[in-house]
């Protein structure tokens, strides 16, 4: 079972501590949602915990392994990542783009095996993008280019996932459906740790929260557990009314 | 629908008509028998010593001259992920051509011919490590461009600083030809002497066309599906520096064509920077045979430069793709 596991993740960036001593799992069967608020450390965690930004101190492994030493091929066959910055710098069409995603198989747009072929429509097909598979990318709306992200990481058919705010800029209908396919992915067996801004719908989907501030997790557990009123103050410096997994937020502290 | 094979089959087809096209051209008036004899080894021994000492090293030096810039042109753009990236634009040819000028300044071509192509891919690889180096620490394309035309205009003064001071007319007349980019009375010796760096060069781009493309993502993305973002990087600019720097010491400065050809290739193959790369080098290199044909039909007194003519067609096609660029994004 392929597990991500770090243990007192620290990194620097000159003097200052982005990531400090952080803790946490990641495995299959599990949608974990990090939390906190802009600045927090959470991008930062993210690529450290993968060995793609050199950690200043602790450990990150990924199936056993230390992230940093993986060579990219076999760490992107354990974990699809989605970086927050998401862009396309070509005209391609959907179905090239959600291709690319099987770089670490060896695929080659144009000249894709029967594997990968059928890897692709899969993904095509779990995102909703079947029907627009022959259009060029730059005619896609935000919530389609959203989904296109979310095919081109689901291609891999890694065991994992990482998203770093794949429903940033998506109206209300859109964040549910990239939720709904991501929380799909984890039926399937697949982990996920997805960043996310929206408290409330963190609350509906995950398994668990991650609650990070100043480059430390402050709190870890269910939904049930860990969301209460005081806690939004704390991390977000928000006033809210917190009834359940319903959140109201009601301005700032 | 988009392999880029039918593509790769028409450019080779029309280079060896342009190639032999080049080689009907010329002071002494050819037929087309006297000179495919003269090709392939029979006829006339005048003939021979015509078309292969005279004719045909000067296109085949504008076909791998072009086909080095069309490739290089090609991998820059998809690592840099703009169009404009070219050896042109960045510096690169201008800082290769500089250092192949202070080498034959300083008369070290009697010490070693070979050192001649080698001065040159230095000056090319400085540039575009430079260049690579700078796109590390900046997200910004225009900041990229900005300093591949700091780059440029810094070789360029340095260039004219040599002008200033050549010793000779002679001397002046090279640097000239270096400046502007010529295939005029170039030899099989002198492609021997580029060809295999340049070849070199084409090769290790041509490994780098799957990174190229999964660089289509981001640089973050394209590591996150497994690419090594280092080697990558170092290889292609290895292989830019190789082919371009082995370029100028062919040919000398000729901006813009790679440029032209990767943009004309693109749409053709679906806009996937690893099947541009084959195609747009031999369009590079079609289109420079062509130029070079063109110069030499044009009559004048003293004959046009190659790379004086592809900047004359080059600049207003990047100016128009800039333009067009902007109005997309707004």
């Amino acid at each position: 079972m392929t597990e991500l596991i770090a243990t007192g993740l620290t990194l620097r960036v000159g003097r200052a501590t982005l990531v400090d001593g952080v803790s946490f799992c990641l495995r299959p069967g599990e949608l974990v949602a990090l939390l906190g608020p802009n600045g927090a450390g959470k991008s930062s965690l993210l690529r450290a915990s993968l060995g793609l930004q050199k950690r200043s101190g602790g450990t990150a492994t990924l199936g056993g392994r230390d992230s940093e030493r993986l060579n990219p091929v076999t760490r992107a066959r354990l974990v699809s990542y989605l970086p927050q910055i998401r862009s396309i710098a070509w005209p391609n069409v959907v179905r090239d783009v959600v291709a690319l995603g099987r770089f670490s198989h060896g695929a080659a747009i144009g000249t894709l095996r029967e594997a990968d072929r059928a890897a692709v429509e899969r993904a095509l097909d779990a995102c909703d993008l079947l029907h627009l598979a022959n259009r060029r990318c730059d005619t896609l709306s935000g919530g389609e280019l959203a989904r296109l992200h979310c095919a081109r990481a689901f291609a891999a058919e890694a065991p994992l996932l990482l998203a770093d705010e794949p429903v940033g800029g998506l109206d209300p209908f859109h964040q549910f459906r990239v939720m709904d396919i991501t929380r799909a992915f984890v039926g399937r067996g697949g982990g996920a740790l997805v960043v996310l801004h929206d408290v409330a719908l963190a609350a509906r989907y995950a398994h668990r929260l991650l609650w990070m501030k100043d480059g430390r997790i402050v709190a870890h557990g269910t939904p049930d557990q860990t969301l209460t009123a005081e806690r939004l103050a704390a991390i977000y410096g928000v006033r809210a009314c917190v009834d359940g997994l319903r959140v109201a937020l009601e301005g700032a502290a | 629908m988009t392999s880029p094979a039918p593509l790769v089959v028409g450019f080779v087809a029309a280079t060896v008509l342009a190639l032999t096209a080049a080689c009907l051209l010329g002071s002494t008036p050819m037929g087309v028998e006297r000179v495919l004899a003269a090709l392939i080894g029979s006829g006339d021994a005048g003939d021979r010593l015509v078309v292969w000492e005279i004719r045909f090293p000067r296109a085949l030096a504008a076909f791998l001259a072009g086909s080095a810039l069309g490739a290089s042109g090609a991998a820059l753009q998809g690592l840099l992920r703009n169009p404009l990236a070219e050896p042109g634009v960045l510096g690169v040819s201008a800082t290769a051509s500089l250092a192949a000028t202070f080498f034959l300044y300083y008369g070290f071509v009697s010490v070693a011919a070979w050192g001649l192509p080698v001065a040159a891919i230095a000056g090319a690889l400085a540039a575009t490590a430079l260049i690579a180096f700078a796109a590390v620490h900046t997200r910004s394309i225009i900041t990229l461009i900005l300093i591949g035309i700091g780059i440029a205009s810094f070789a360029g003064a340095a260039m004219s600083l040599l002008m200033n001071l050549a010793p000779h007319p002679y001397a002046l007349s090279d640097m000239i030809n270096w400046m502007l980019g010529s295939v005029a009375n170039r030899s099989l010796d002198d492609i021997a002497l580029a060809a295999p760096f340049l070849l070199c060069g084409l090769v290790v781009l041509y490994g780098t066309r799957r990174g190229l493309a999964a660089l289509t993502l981001g640089e973050e993305a394209a590591a996150g599906v497994g690419l090594n973002l280092p080697r990558q990087r170092l290889a292609t600019v290895l292989g830019a520096g190789l082919s371009t720097g082995a370029s100028v010491a062919l040919a000398g400065a000729i901006g813009f064509v790679g440029i032209v050809a990767p943009h004309i290739v693109r749409p053709l193959v679906a806009h996937d920077p690893a099947r541009s790369l084959v195609p747009s080098a031999l369009l590079a290199g079609l289109l420079l045979v062509l130029a070079d044909i063109g110069v030499r039909l044009i009559q004048s007194e003293q004959e046009l430069r190659l790379g004086v003519v592809a900047a004359l067609v080059g600049a207003p096609v990047f100016v128009w793709i800039a333009v067009r660029r902007q109005a997309a994004r707004d």
